[in-house]
């Protein structure tokens, strides 16, 4: 039988995308802003592009902060795209937001001095911290002006070099995120959504 | 570290690739959708489509684009030419485009730059600038702004251009050099690299590339390179003169990181 995705829709970013890229690796995927959905799900992808501080409030308004939170507690899997993964950290530098905390450490902005472009946006390698079933090498497409900092080792899955090795992939137990866009990265994407279709926990 | 990025180009008029493309036995090679899938499966990063009627003839592109696009392609896509609005973009978005790049219309009202990038999102919005040497023989001073196509002077510096929208939100810059576009004489050098020296996002580097070299030379961050983060480039990859994998070979042996070949997604 083929894996069922419930993606969170939240406002923030354009889900069709992730949708199409679980269906093209034989998945069924289904969007929601319905926190009773998300407890029914059978594995829950939380997508986005933005600001946390926004995001904070569209999952507060909805209910939906409190629903991920229970559903994580479930020890069913859980994977977070881009600004699903900051959402896991405790705080953002931008707009001084809380997030939902599941993980410690903030989200920052690259260092005003990085004599690099910023956004970070384009292909990079995301060189694996253990193994892990889901997370492995490659080439993946990011875009963001904002990462994860001050995550503890036992929390990172994953790094990427950009002036500096930031934290590009993080997980434990039930759940992984990522800092890239599986859905617009290839086969590398493709085959990194394929084996969170098969992750057991 | 972050690779450089090779982007193929389409050019689309009346939804159709002009000019056709040749690099590769496809059942309709005028169709944007199967050559940008032909793209994806060769090992480009990125595509970009520009709707190159769009503009003179104050229209958006049509959502359609995108929407069978997204459907084929598994790498981030491009949709421009003739945008004019918040809703166009966000239309555009929503139809399955990654980012959507404005011109003439950010000219005439740059708050568009700054609506578009803070109710959609720097990330997905390109800024593209037409420049136009001053004096073809003197880059030293500098580059006039152009739009509608490269039809009509804007009266703006384009660096001075740049900076100003990348202070506005603009997530990225796609620079086309008037003077270079459709010469096969590559990249307008002077130019790539004072926009690219000057900004913190990143920089497409288009208009004048016809050999192998060119790319390098507008990816090149070291003295005489334009320092781009991405090239465009249309002619050189459609007419089958170089693949895309060829691109990547020696880009490689020249010591520019680009990111490594994997089998055509499935």
């Amino acid at each position: 039988m083929s894996a069922s995705v419930t993606l969170v829709d939240y406002g923030m970013g354009n889900l069709p995308n992730v949708a199409r890229a679980f269906e093209r690796v034989g998945a069924r995927a289904s969007v929601t802003d319905d926190p009773g959905a998300i407890e029914r799900a059978e594995r829950v992808v939380v997508p986005g592009v933005g600001a946390c501080g926004d995001a904070m409030a569209n999952l507060r308004a909805k209910g939906l902060d409190r629903a991920l939170l229970d559903w994580l507690a479930t020890g069913r899997p859980f994977l977070g795209i881009c600004l699903g993964l900051q959402l896991l950290l405790e705080r953002a530098e931008e707009g001084d937001a809380t997030c939902l905390g599941v993980i410690p450490g903030r989200v920052e902005a690259f260092p005003e001095d990085l004599e690099l472009p910023v956004p970070h946006m384009g292909w990079n390698e995301v060189e694996p911290e253990r193994e892990h079933p889901v997370v492995r090498r490659g080439h993946f497409y990011f875009v963001h002006g904002f990462r994860a900092a001050h995550v503890p080792d036992e929390y990172c899955l994953g790094r990427t070099e950009h002036g500096e090795r930031f934290v590009s992939a993080v997980g434990r137990e039930n759940f992984v995120a990522v800092q890239f866009h599986p859905e617009k990265s290839q086969r590398a994407g493709l085959d990194l959504l394929e084996r969170f279709c098969g992750w057991s926990p | 570290m972050l690779t450089k990025r090779i982007i193929p180009c389409l050019d689309v008029k009346d939804g159709r690739v002009v000019k056709g493309v040749r690099f590769v036995d496809l059942k309709d090679a005028g169709d944007p959708v199967e050559v940008a899938a032909a793209y994806d499966a060769q090992g480009a990063d990125e595509l970009c489509f520009l709707d190159i009627n769009a503009s003179h003839e104050n229209r958006a592109p049509k959502d359609a684009l995108g929407a069978r696009t997204a459907e084929r392609v598994t790498i981030p896509f491009s949709v421009g030419g003739g945008v004019r609005s918040v809703d166009d973009v966000r239309s555009l978005l929503a139809a399955g485009a990654d980012k959507v790049s404005v011109n003439s219309a950010a000219v005439a009202r740059p708050e568009l730059v700054s609506e578009a990038a803070e109710r959609l999102g720097s990330a997905n919005l390109i800024v593209a600038i037409d420049a136009r040497r001053r004096d073809p023989l003197d880059p030293a001073r500098g580059w006039e702004v152009y739009t509608h196509g490269g039809r009509r002077p804007a009266g703006l510096d384009a660096l001075a251009w740049a900076r100003r929208v990348e202070g506005l939100g603009a997530g990225e810059i796609l620079l086309t050099s008037m003077d270079r576009d459709g010469t096969g004489d590559g990249y307008d050098l002077p130019l790539t690299r004072a926009v690219s020296d000057a900004l913190r996002i990143p920089v497409i580097a288009s208009g004048g590339a016809g050999s192998l070299r060119h790319l390098g030379e507008g990816l090149d961050d070291g003295p005489g390179g334009g320092a781009a983060a991405a090239v465009l480039a249309a002619s050189i990859f459609h007419f089958g003169t170089f693949t895309v994998p060829e691109t990547k070979d020696y880009l490689e042996r020249r010591g520019i990181r680009v990111r490594p070949m994997e089998a055509a997604a499935g």
